[in-house]
């Protein structure tokens, strides 16, 4: 597999901390919180580094999310060409016909929904830690917990089959590191649709009852069968639903456990994980620079004009270290109130699948704390491979014992 | 004071709900908000908080308290 260095010059940055945003960010938040700088997939884009700005900015129906729009910035290189070979996914549409991609789906994910399948999602976990508790130590807590319990509820939901695992994780996380060719990247992600072209095939003809099945019976009612957006829609849930959550269990853990006193407070009241998990998201972000737009028309953020046509990389990891809103931000505290994090983006947009996080972080630190009370790394953090160079921040590996 | 959401602006997210249950619901069918009260006692100050927490976290700015008085 051919790979791309990443211009050091570039943004978004490569992070060297695996505690911290970029030290950069703070320094441009400070001085320059709304301006221009190139991207590491080729051309500039405006970089917005303030939590008030990047509200503004998600939150402005004149900041279009379409991907094929020529200024749209350009986070890695060959995404554009992957924009313009697919029709846009909700995530690329503005509007009245995004608002209706997401309504169609937005009835699974609602907090009562999700709050429904708690059972199966403790029972995932329990079985998980039931294999690790009867594997030969260290444990990869990668591959043995952060992966698989996302990829099992995601696929239960989707209706896709779990053995089917190997395949799409290997192909996602290609599709989400920074470093991938062009080529690769576009193999990757036609690998995936015809896969899943396949299986929404097959429940066409025999409609199953899933997420999937349940749109094609709905879209059946209505009279209005779109075989394409449910591929597409099945993509983005596939995608977006596993590696985001493994990345947050594997980071948070690891947070915890260099946190020894918070961790102590999480065992001895379990109401306090709530807000740990919304501590976690704040202080990793790990999604720091996925929220791109392009302006349509004339826009003034922070008194910069921005012009129609020019992309704007809104910098969640900045904005949730942003010290107007988070009194010392770099430090981990889980008994602040951190809800106002964009960890889940912002706007229109805004993260379909958070409450499913929540609920799956939540059932995890609890579980596996209480279950494996001397859970401790098993190297050194400083020899953790951390996904610094990946459009999602996460740990390749992580091995464990207790 | 009146709680009051715009059901064209709202996006599901059901942040509302997370922060106060008793005062947000999100229906089934598209997950937009539902509310199960209009009215919040002035004089109940944690209600009134939670109302504002929500209006704050809500990403569609679909939610507001207005005081008519
Ligand atoms: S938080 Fe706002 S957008 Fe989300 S469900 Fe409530 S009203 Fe709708």
């Amino acid at each position: 597999m051919s790979e791309q260095a990443v211009d050091p010059a570039a943004y978004p940055k490569v992070r060297t901390c695996p505690f911290a945003p970029e030290p950069e960010y703070a320094e441009l938040r400070a001085k320059a919180p709304v301006t221009k700088v190139p991207m590491a997939g080729g051309g500039t884009a405006w970089l917005v580094t303030r939590h008030e700005h990047f509200r503004q900015v998600l939150g402005d129906p004149r900041m279009s999310s379409d991907l094929r729009h020529p200024g749209y910035p350009q986070l890695s290189p060959g995404q554009r060409a992957i924009a313009d070979t697919m029709a846009p996914s909700m995530i690329g549409l503005d509007g009245p016909e995004h608002a209706a991609a997401r309504r169609a789906v937005l009835g699974e994910f609602t907090v009562r929904r999700i709050e429904a399948i708690r059972p199966r999602i403790q029972q995932i976990v329990d079985d998980c830690i039931d294999e690790m508790l009867a594997a030969p130590r260290p444990v990869d807590l990668v591959r043995a917990l952060s992966l698989p319990v996302p990829s099992l509820v995601i696929c239960e939901l989707l209706g896709v089959p779990y053995a089917d695992h190997d395949f799409f994780q290997e192909r996602s996380s290609r599709i989400l590191r920074r470093t991938t060719s062009a080529e690769s990247r576009g193999a990757a992600v036609e690998e995936i649709q015809a896969y899943l072209d396949g299986l929404v095939t097959a429940k066409e003809h025999e409609p199953t009852d899933d997420l999937i099945g349940r749109q094609i019976r709905k879209q059946r009612e209505v009279g209005e069968a779109d075989h394409d957006a449910l591929v597409l829609m099945a993509f983005l849930l596939l995608v977006a639903g596993h590696d985001t959550s493994a990345s947050m269990i594997s980071l948070g853990v690891l947070a915890l456990l260099e946190n020894p006193d918070q961790l102590a407070e999480i065992v001895a009241d379990p109401a306090k994980t709530l807000p740990a998990v919304e501590e976690l998201l704040r202080y990793f972000t790990i999604i720091e620079a996925a929220t791109s737009r392009t302006a349509v028309e004339d826009v003034e953020i922070g008194g910069v004009l921005i012009r129609a046509g020019e992309g704007v990389v809104a910098l969640g990891s900045s904005a949730n270290h942003d010290p107007e809103v988070f009194d010392r931000p770099d430090e981990l505290d889980i008994n602040r109130n951190a809800r106002g994090h964009v960890a889940f983006g912002f706007g229109p947009h805004q993260c379909l699948g958070q409450n499913l996080a929540r609920l799956e972080l939540q059932i995890v630190f609890d579980t596996l704390f209480r279950r494996l009370p001397g859970l401790r790394l098993a190297v050194d953090v400083d020899d953790l491979p951390f996904k610094s160079d990946a459009n999602i921040y996460g740990i390749y590996e992580m091995p464990v014992t207790w | 004071m009146r709680i009051e959401a715009d059901l064209d602006r709202c996006v599901g997210a059901g942040q509302c709900v997370l922060t106060e249950p008793a005062l947000f619901d999100q229906n089934d069918e598209d997950g937009r908000v539902v509310l199960l009260a209009t009215e919040v006692d002035d004089g109940d100050d944690s209600a009134v908080a939670a109302v504002r927490e929500a209006v704050h976290v809500c990403p569609s700015g679909a939610l507001s308290l207005v005081d008519d008085r």
